[in-house]
């Protein structure tokens, strides 16, 4: 038997990519439906000698990663619902302060406690705002194990490379489904470790100047350079200023920094996409509805696709709006009240044939939900 | 003892006020630093929100300026992925015990090897003067025109109760005390605590009539007075200095993770 071949939950899919990532630090408090990441970690961190710790909240789990990121460690922290709306004010430090983390977010039925053992998707638009203020934000999602796997490493990698957080936002059914899981070889999925300055000691080292490329090389905490670190609008050496050039400088770099990438950064799949009339845009477990859906309408000689979304912010318009030029009508299928249909309509050339599929009761939306609406879109009665 | 060794002189002039106890503080840490001979690359000070928390730009270790309340949280992450490093916390009172409050116990009860420093001037100093929860009652701030109805914590009972393996307290009148307890508090293997009080003749001075910053220190020096001396025997109403708690039988966090993790390696080998 290969012992690369796994049976695993999502939320084990997660941690495996975690691992396979080069995670080495993790705190959490614990909460449905994101619990076994923390479980899982709290035994595999100390076998590859990393560290695992339970803090007394949310907030101080995404703090505490926060500092291990500043020594050089690659980090994570998981939860769910109240406990993501919790993390907002830090997540929003790490945004200001350049720190690389991930944060995973198994999404439930909301808002407060809601519905807490049930499948919800109602944080999209929490994940890119969650936070005060202007700045920007990647979110990664995935509609089965493998992806789950390698998302977790997208994530990472991503972290490293713009310094920035990156929110996995995965939901109650996907974490808690049990499918295979392939672990590829070491190698076979490249790791980015972040870029370290390669300033000697005594040389002038400005945390905050970025380079040409909009790249800061960084210099672990408890190393030769100390430097100033702060949530405060600062200039490139960290210190706090408000000069309205350096405020506006600052804010322009946080943000272009991801918008200007948003092509390296977009991750999507293509299902019976090619020449499709109908395309139905979805992502997470709902992703799993559509394209089942396509599958049959395929084998039918109809020609209806799916665009699974993988990247969720930076919303990847260009992309969408190109992919649906020639789709008579585009429906989202998601379990909100619209969240990403807003997205849609708003980067498509004509918003008025794009349409909503939901299902907002904690049930996973089905084959027949979808079906009912595409009959009415296709013009075959109610 | 030369302070610019310590300091960022492009960070100054400082942001506090003219006769502000923080800065105090400022002067007796960097000489406990000095006299304990730290490496600067070792040391690493992590701190809140708050006219407080505003020292940690001011040294030139590595320094973290977080978010209000959440100084500790941040500083176990630090120690925690890299146990060599010395961590200095300085807070406020606000930034400690209010919304800092629930991560302040349970740095005490985790006893992880952290120095928390509260520099208590018993109100909040940056928003403009309301009241802390070591503000007291009767007392005037800006957010109780008729007088305070809240309780106060007592931060050397609190830490002591939560766990905190090393428990002092002083004042920015007695500086050569402050250093003293500093430098013990930053020895200790375990989770220290030192609260300093400290004046803020801007909002806590004038808004109770204490006077400028000089009869704020001179009124540290008669409202205070050495645990087990005779001047407190004989006036219980005093508040004490001194050290509190100083014990070593309780083991220190990430000394006990190493633990956890041979214990998890051993774990993996036996089933190789
Ligand atoms: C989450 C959050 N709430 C409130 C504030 C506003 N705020 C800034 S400093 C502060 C209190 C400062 O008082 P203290 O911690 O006692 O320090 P001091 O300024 O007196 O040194 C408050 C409430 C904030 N920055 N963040
Ligand atoms: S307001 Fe008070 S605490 Fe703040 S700098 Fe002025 S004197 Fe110090």
């Amino acid at each position: 038997m290969n012992k690369n071949i796994k049976f695993v939950q999502g939320n084990e899919a997660c941690v495996e990519g975690a691992i396979y990532a080069g995670i080495d630090f993790f705190a959490g408090y614990p909460i449905t439906p994101s619990t076994e990441i923390a479980e899982l970690l709290s035994r595999r961190l100390p076998q590859k000698g990393g560290k695992f710790v339970q803090m007394e909240d949310e907030i101080a789990s995404v703090c505490a990663i926060l500092g291990a990121s500043l020594t050089g460690h690659k980090v994570m922290t998981a939860t769910s619902g109240p406990g993501f709306s919790l993390k907002q004010e830090a997540i929003g430090y790490a945004c200001m302060a350049e720190i690389p983390c991930v944060i995973v977010n198994v999404q439930r039925g909301g808002p407060s406690t809601g519905n807490p053992t049930h499948v919800g998707q109602g944080d999209i638009n929490q994940a890119r705002w969650g936070t005060h203020g202007d700045h920007s934000i990647i979110a990664l999602t995935a509609s089965n194990h493998q992806d789950v796997f390698e998302m977790t490493i997208e994530a990472f990698n991503l972290a490293e490379t713009y310094r920035t957080p990156v929110i996995l936002l995965f939901d109650e059914a996907v974490g808690h489904m049990r499918e295979k899981l392939v672990i590829p070889e070491k190698n076979e999925i490249p790791i980015v470790n972040r870029l370290r300055t390669a300033l000697k000691k005594g040389v002038d080292y400005h945390p905050y100047l970025p380079r040409e490329d909009g790249r800061l090389p960084m210099s672990d905490f408890g190393g030769d350079h100390r430097y100033n670190v702060t949530g405060l609008l600062h200039d490139m050496w960290g210190f706090p200023s408000n000069d309205p050039k350096v405020v506006k400088g600052l804010l322009h770099h946080l943000n272009d920094k991801i918008s200007n990438n948003i092509h390296r950064i977009t991750r999507y799949k293509e299902h019976y996409l090619e020449d499709a009339e109908y395309i139905l845009i979805s992502y997470g477990s709902s992703a799993r509805t559509a394209i089942h859906i396509a599958k049959n309408r395929r084998a039918r000689n109809e020609k209806l696709g799916v665009l699974e979304l993988q990247s969720l912010w930076p919303f990847p318009k260009e992309m969408v709006r190109e992919k649906c030029r020639n789709a008579k009508a585009v429906l989202v299928v998601e379990m909100n009240m619209g969240q990403v249909l807003a997205q849609v309509k708003a980067c498509i050339d004509r918003p008025e044939t794009v349409f909503l599929a939901n299902r907002i009761d904690g049930e996973l939306i089905t084959p027949s939900d979808v079906k009912s609406i595409l009959r009415v879109i296709q013009g075959r009665g109610v | 003892m030369q302070a610019k060794q310590y300091i960022r002189e492009r960070f100054f002039p400082h942001m506090w006020c003219a006769g502000c106890g923080h800065g105090i503080v400022l002067n007796s840490l960097l000489r406990a630093v000095d006299q304990l001979g730290l490496d600067k690359n070792n040391v690493v000070m992590v701190s809140g929100i708050g006219c407080s928390a505003r020292i940690s730009g001011y040294v030139d270790f590595h320094s973290l300026h977080t978010i209000h309340g959440r100084a500790l949280a941040f500083a176990a992450g630090v120690k925690f992925s890299k146990p060599e490093l010395k961590l200095i916390v300085p807070m406020g009172d606000g930034d400690a015990l209010a919304i800092g409050g629930n991560h302040f116990i349970h740095a005490a009860r985790r006893n992880m090897d952290i120095t928390a420093i509260v520099m208590n001037n018993r109100i909040y100093g940056m928003t403009g003067g309301q009241f802390s929860p070591l503000t007291g009652v009767d007392k005037n701030t800006s957010t109780t025109p008729f007088s305070n109805i809240d309780n106060s914590f007592d931060t050397v009972e609190l830490a002591t109760a939560a766990g905190a393996t090393f428990v002092a307290r002083t004042t920015t009148y007695h500086v050569l005390e402050m250093t003293a307890l500093l430098k013990k508090a930053i020895e200790h293997k375990g989770f220290s605590v030192i609260e300093i009080l400290s004046q803020c003749p801007t909002q806590y001075g004038r808004k109770n009539k204490e006077g400028d910053a000089p009869a704020m220190l001179d009124h540290f020096r008669e409202m205070t007075a050495k645990a087990d001396s005779e001047k407190i025997k004989k006036n219980p109403g005093l508040i004490s200095r001194g050290i509190f708690v100083d014990r070593s039988d309780k083991p220190e966090y990430c000394e006990q993770y190493e633990k956890i993790i041979q214990k998890a390696q051993k774990a993996i080998k036996g089933k190789q």
